[in-house]
């Protein structure tokens, strides 16, 4: 490995990751109007980064996502989140690709977030951690591509709040994102998700070891607000069909019903699990900075009310997914998107999925969406001048 | 690539790719799985789009590398800005939009020049099956029975052609098809044509 090169760019990888410390010289001014540095990033890299340095794609993570897309959680072991994708002769092909995933700005994993340090004080900065936007989260990113050498990525991709991610990119950053990809996400947060956000912050403020933010210096952890944030959003991602397919009215491990309250229905016992995981491997106080981030986020409010104006003039190729099933993020909001680029006429590509999974989808197993990012990345990659798919023995 | 990109491009568009200049920008509208938009942009350096209605041909053409969004002619042209095309194709979709005036004054708005092609209903074998018959017409182009066609406005050709004129469109080029798809020759001019083109292709430009 070249000494002088930033960690991650070696062929030699690290399963855990690279950090970085960014904004040290020039702080990063958020949105909210502070200066916020210097900061710590955190992200993840696959595949080999070619000569010219054009063959990036920048994967953004969703709200509770990190950037292990396709190593094991180092806190639950769990695969990657997208480990199915990525890998030689895959749809984020390694062998062509060179892949960035890094945790955003207010989150858990090794970027700097509420519940690190705030070097002024000694203390957890917790509540005290200024409220960031999705376009404060992208500037930070632009500064990690800035500290790889990396002008423009060949594509930014990303599903749900790494969908946002990608529109953000795209609009703020033109000339340095060739293609993008949002994926089950919208240009605006919407009143039902801003309150199904406000549900699980309640949830978290309502449970007394919060301690109104400060439990680290407290030393307790609010796991019973937390998972019962994680259980009513985790309902979201679903459908009500895969819901019933996985667990109609089952009971759990009995007969009859307990005339009682506990989980009598797997789907009781499984929403439990789901929030009692959850806890383990994320931060409370980042749940409420992340969440907060997606419920400002609205594109075309920053763009004097039309969302067409975000993406005047852009010459980036786009490929906007959605899924049949997905009503957290349903298609009308993928299908506003799509409109407002077809009024600057950009070069879009649109894809509603068949798929009766709901807004996880595009985490899980959808040969379509894989043939759909393989040719549009194939059809981009051409334009782009990279070479051609190596084929396999 | 898709096998219709290498040469065996259907023989109607085939036609409408001749009418196309090298290196434009296209819209095809109602692109099924692409085949045009595909040939073109191998054969013609074309910078394509497409917008197609069933999630089938939009995903094999999104799949192959095109531009393609699922929508339809009713509702997505509006959004484009003016003069965004060089070239705006409606291939044997016409008769199926709610909205045909509308969809062709959008088309030529975004477009220099607009191609459209649809079954002719002036054709001898339409007026047979009407006139003699008594049925409503099922012929070689016009597949469906009444209670299934998505076909809900047809038109002769010298009814498009009066439309065009009210519309101040300019034809630029006209020409008959047989079933086939392949080019008639019709001595006796617009009126041979609508009673013996079962189908009819234009070149059309703002006038």
């Amino acid at each position: 490995m070249n000494a002088s090169e930033p960690p991650g760019l070696s062929s030699q990888r690290d399963p855990l990751g690279y950090t970085v410390e960014l904004g040290g010289d020039r702080p990063i001014r958020l949105d909210c109007g502070t200066d916020l540095g210097p900061i710590t990033v955190a992200y993840q890299t696959y595949g080999t980064l070619n000569q010219d340095r054009s063959n990036v794609i920048l994967i953004c993570h969703a709200l509770t996502g990190d950037h292990y897309v396709a190593d094991p959680h180092p806190i639950t072991g769990k695969p990657g989140w997208w480990i199915d994708l990525v890998g030689p002769g895959r749809v984020f092909d390694t062998d062509r690709y060179f892949l960035i995933c890094s945790n955003v700005l207010g989150g858990c994993m090794g970027t700097t977030g509420p519940k690190d340090i705030n070097p002024a004080t000694g203390q957890p900065w917790a509540l005290t951690f200024p409220v960031i936007t999705i376009g404060d989260m992208v500037e930070v990113q632009a500064r990690l591509l800035d500290f790889l050498g990396i002008e423009q990525v060949f594509c930014v991709v990303g599903g749900s709040m790494g969908g946002m991610l990608a529109l953000e990119w795209a609009a703020s950053f033109p000339d340095r994102v060739f293609s993008a990809i949002p994926i089950a996400t919208a240009a605006r947060h919407s009143a039902q998700n801003i309150a199904f956000n406000e549900v699980g912050r309640q949830a978290i403020i309502a449970d007394p070891d919060w301690c109104g933010g400060d439990y680290m210096a407290q030393g307790k952890l609010p796991h019973r607000g937390l998972a019962v944030a994680r259980m009513a959003a985790h309902i979201t991602y679903l459908s009500e069909t895969a819901l019933h397919r996985k667990f109609g009215r089952n009971l759990q491990g009995r007969e009859g019903f307990s005339y009682g309250f506990e989980a009598d229905f797997q789907v009781e016992s499984y929403l439990r699990h789901q929030g009692s995981t959850f806890v383990e491997r994320f931060d409370a106080n980042s749940y409420f900075y992340i969440t907060r981030a997606m419920d400002y986020f609205d594109l075309a409010a920053e763009n004097g009310g039309v969302l067409a104006n975000a993406f005047a003039g852009t010459k980036t190729r786009f490929c906007v997914i959605s899924f049949t099933s997905d009503w957290l993020f349903p298609t009308s909001e993928s299908r506003a998107v799509v409109h407002a680029l077809n009024a600057v006429a950009a070069n879009v590509s649109f894809v509603e999925i068949q798929s009766d999974k709901g807004h996880d989808a595009f985490l899980l197993d959808e040969p379509v969406m894989h043939a759909t990012l393989t040719g549009f990345l194939d059809g981009a990659a051409e334009h782009r001048g990279l070479p051609r798919k190596v084929a396999k023995p | 690539m898709m096998s219709n990109s290498n040469g065996n491009l259907r023989v109607d568009l085939k036609l409408i790719a001749d009418m196309v200049a090298p290196g434009s920008r296209v819209l095809d509208v109602g692109c099924g799985d692409g085949s045009l938009l595909a040939w073109l942009g191998k054969h013609k350096g074309v910078d394509g789009r497409g917008i197609e209605l069933s999630m089938a041909g939009v995903t094999a053409a999104v799949s192959h590398g095109l531009s393609v969004i699922q929508g339809d002619a009713d509702t997505d042209l509006h959004d484009y800005p003016a003069g965004a095309f060089d070239y705006v194709v409606l291939s044997q979709t016409l008769q199926a939009t709610y909205a045909p005036k509308t969809v062709l004054n959008s088309m030529l708005r975004i477009g220099r020049h607009a191609i459209v092609s649809f079954p002719n209903f002036g054709h001898w074998r339409v007026r047979w099956d009407m006139l003699i018959k008594g049925r409503m017409p099922v012929t070689d182009t016009l597949v469906y029975d009444w209670y299934e066609t998505p076909n809900i406005h047809f038109c002769t050709i010298l009814d498009f052609l009066a439309l065009c004129s009210d519309l101040g469109v300019r034809v630029e080029r006209a020409i008959p098809l047989d079933h086939d798809g392949q080019v008639m020759t019709c001595p006796g001019g617009r009126f041979a044509a609508n009673f013996f083109a079962a189908q009819g292709l234009f070149l059309l430009s703002r006038g």
